[in-house]
């Protein structure tokens, strides 16, 4: 299994899906391992009543059948299938509203999805999803990228309820992204990366500012650190490999 | 429906083997061959793949090799392949025979003379290689580099045309650092002696992967074309290697203005460093029914003192 979990962080990030199926066919017995520890880049679908689009995932699936945030409703249909107390639900409704406006102003645009559920230990579960085609055929409004796709999933566990209640977030980032032009040619950055962070914060606030800000501050840590870090490391050794213009010329024997 | 649980046939997990084996990145076959044993658990399989994957790997990486006695670095190219495991080394005139799944050279015999070009194209193709060989020592310290006759080694005198293919290979393997890095130029070089010009044909390729704790790798690629008066061997050689530096740095610097755009510009297209308002969030206290309105309202005024800004 930490094999397998070699051979994901080592493939291209581009060939996830391909990777993560050659490994469930080699090693079928540790299909629920890797499902749950490899995240794939988002699917969707469109609701059926208003025609928006929502995320699928583990957290609204059942049997074949996803859950829409917008209506409830599975697709396709499905009976005897769980649905979030009606209490519950009203939070989830609400969350989706905020979420979305949250990522009109970061992501100016995407399609997000929050999804609720009660646990086990009396506490609650939350996934909030976002997807975001930045190409310049999706949703890129500057027309720089080629290609251009960015999954974020955050999963919240909250505790119990006490004055101060815990919550565990866990999140994952995907993304490529592809600058093509005649004169630099193809530029192509792609990966993933996953953290987790847990806070003691004063039920009072509320739950969603809380999941909130929690997933602000964990969304601004990860994008820097893709920038400045693994983008920026990627940087380095170009650099290494090639030492820059400047270099080069000054050592050049003058001819 | 559940999904029954075929057992794979040979012929699949080879298959599935060398995919594994022919995508790893630059410098880490090796890793991946370790971790891909495991998981295969099928020793006969994974040689089987091996043999095959590993010179396609090595082959299109353009590894480069000590030889042994000294005499340096051999590149592993189609260019310069003779037989399955047999690599002219054209600086020094000398054949390798290499084991591809280890990486290593075996052994190393002097080149025929049907091995190597006629003294007319060799004159070009020394000239050439001396060149780049002082270019390379300054932009790629620890790179490799040859020159190969791939068309008309055999020609006399003027009067034809032939064709060379420059190599240029660099690596660099931290895996203490979980980073990893190559940077490879194939120049295509046609000497046309119809209409007494050299066409340049070139592509570069340069790949990174950083893994601490995450999976980002770059992948980028230029191609570009030129051309120079046929000369004489040296002015040749001059002029060629002149254009390569010419093109490889402008790839450089663009590579470099595409990392400086990255972080303000690029990455925006995916998610914004702040909103518009450049204010975090208002995540609010929940009033639960209100809290979309206000939040809205307050992001709507905000947005209106902005537009003018922005």
């Amino acid at each position: 299994m930490e094999a397998a979990m070699g051979l994901m962080r080592r493939m291209p990030p581009r060939h996830s899906e391909t990777t993560l199926s050659a490994l469930l066919s080699l090693l079928p017995g540790h299909a629920s391992d890797l499902l749950s520890q490899v995240d794939l880049p988002l699917q969707v679908l469109s609701d059926v009543d208003s025609g928006k689009k929502f995320i699928l995932c583990e957290y609204n699936r059942d049997a074949d059948s996803y859950r829409s945030p917008w209506s409830n409703k599975y697709h396709p249909p499905l009976d005897d299938a769980p649905y979030p107390s009606s209490k519950l639900r009203q939070m989830e409704i609400e969350a989706n509203d905020i979420f979305t406006v949250y990522c009109e102003q970061y992501y100016e645009g995407g399609i997000s999805s929050v999804y609720m559920w009660e646990d086990d230990n009396e506490g609650l579960v939350a996934c909030f999803l976002v997807k975001k085609d930045g190409s310049k055929t999706g949703q890129g409004r500057r027309g720089y990228l080629e290609e251009g796709t960015w999954d974020a999933i955050h999963v919240i566990e909250v505790g119990p309820e006490e004055e101060i209640t815990r919550y565990c977030l866990t999140s994952t980032v995907m993304l490529s992204l592809t600058t093509d032009d005649v004169s630099s040619g193809t530029f192509s950055l792609s990966g993933s990366i996953r953290r987790q962070m847990n806070m003691n914060l004063p039920v009072a606030d509320g739950h969603l500012s809380n999941m909130g800000k929690m997933i602000e501050e964990m969304e601004a840590k990860l994008r820097n650190s893709l920038d400045q870090v693994y983008f920026g490391k990627t940087r380095e050794m170009v650099c290494n490999l090639r030492p820059p213009n400047e270099v080069v010329q000054m050592r050049l024997p003058t001819s | 429906m559940a999904e029954e649980e075929t057992e794979l046939s040979d012929q699949q997990k080879k298959g599935i083997a060398k995919w594994f084996l022919i995508n790893a990145p630059a410098g880490e076959i090796q890793y991946v061959a370790k971790d891909l044993k495991s998981v295969l658990k099928d020793d006969d399989v994974y040689n089987e793949a091996a043999a095959v994957a590993f010179p396609i790997y090595n082959k299109s990486h353009l590894i480069y090799l000590k030889m042994p006695g000294g005499y340096g670095d051999v590149l592993v190219t189609s260019y310069g392949e003779l037989q399955d495991n047999e690599y002219l080394d054209p600086k020094t005139a000398q054949v390798v025979i290499v084991d591809h799944v280890k990486q290593v050279c075996k052994r190393v015999r002097p080149a025929t003379d049907e091995e190597l070009p006629s003294p007319y194209i060799e004159e070009y193709r020394y000239a050439l290689e001396a060149e780049l060989l002082k270019y390379a020592a300054e932009a790629y310290p620890k790179g490799s580099c040859a020159v190969y006759c791939t068309n008309g080694k055999d020609v006399e005198g003027p009067g034809s045309d032939f064709e060379f293919v420059v190599v240029i290979s660099a690596a660099r393997n931290s895996p203490h650092n979980f980073c990893n890095g190559s940077w490879r130029a194939i120049w295509n070089i046609e000497f046309r002696d119809d209409i007494q010009v050299l066409e340049l044909k070139g592509k570069c390729q340069v790949g990174a992967h950083y893994f601490e704790e995450g999976n980002v790798q770059l992948d980028a690629k230029r191609e570009c074309s030129d051309s120079t008066m046929f000369q004489g061997p040296d002015d040749t050689a001059t002029a060629v290697v002149h254009l390569i530096r010419r093109h490889e740095n402008e790839y450089m610097a663009s590579l470099e203005g595409s990392y400086f755009d990255l972080s303000d510009n690029t990455f925006k297209e995916l998610r914004r460093k702040l909103p518009v308002t450049r204010t975090l969030f208002p995540w609010h206290n929940t009033m639960q029914f209100n809290l979309k309105r206000e939040i809205a309202e307050e992001l709507r005024i905000g947005e209106l003192h902005d537009i003018k800004r922005a």
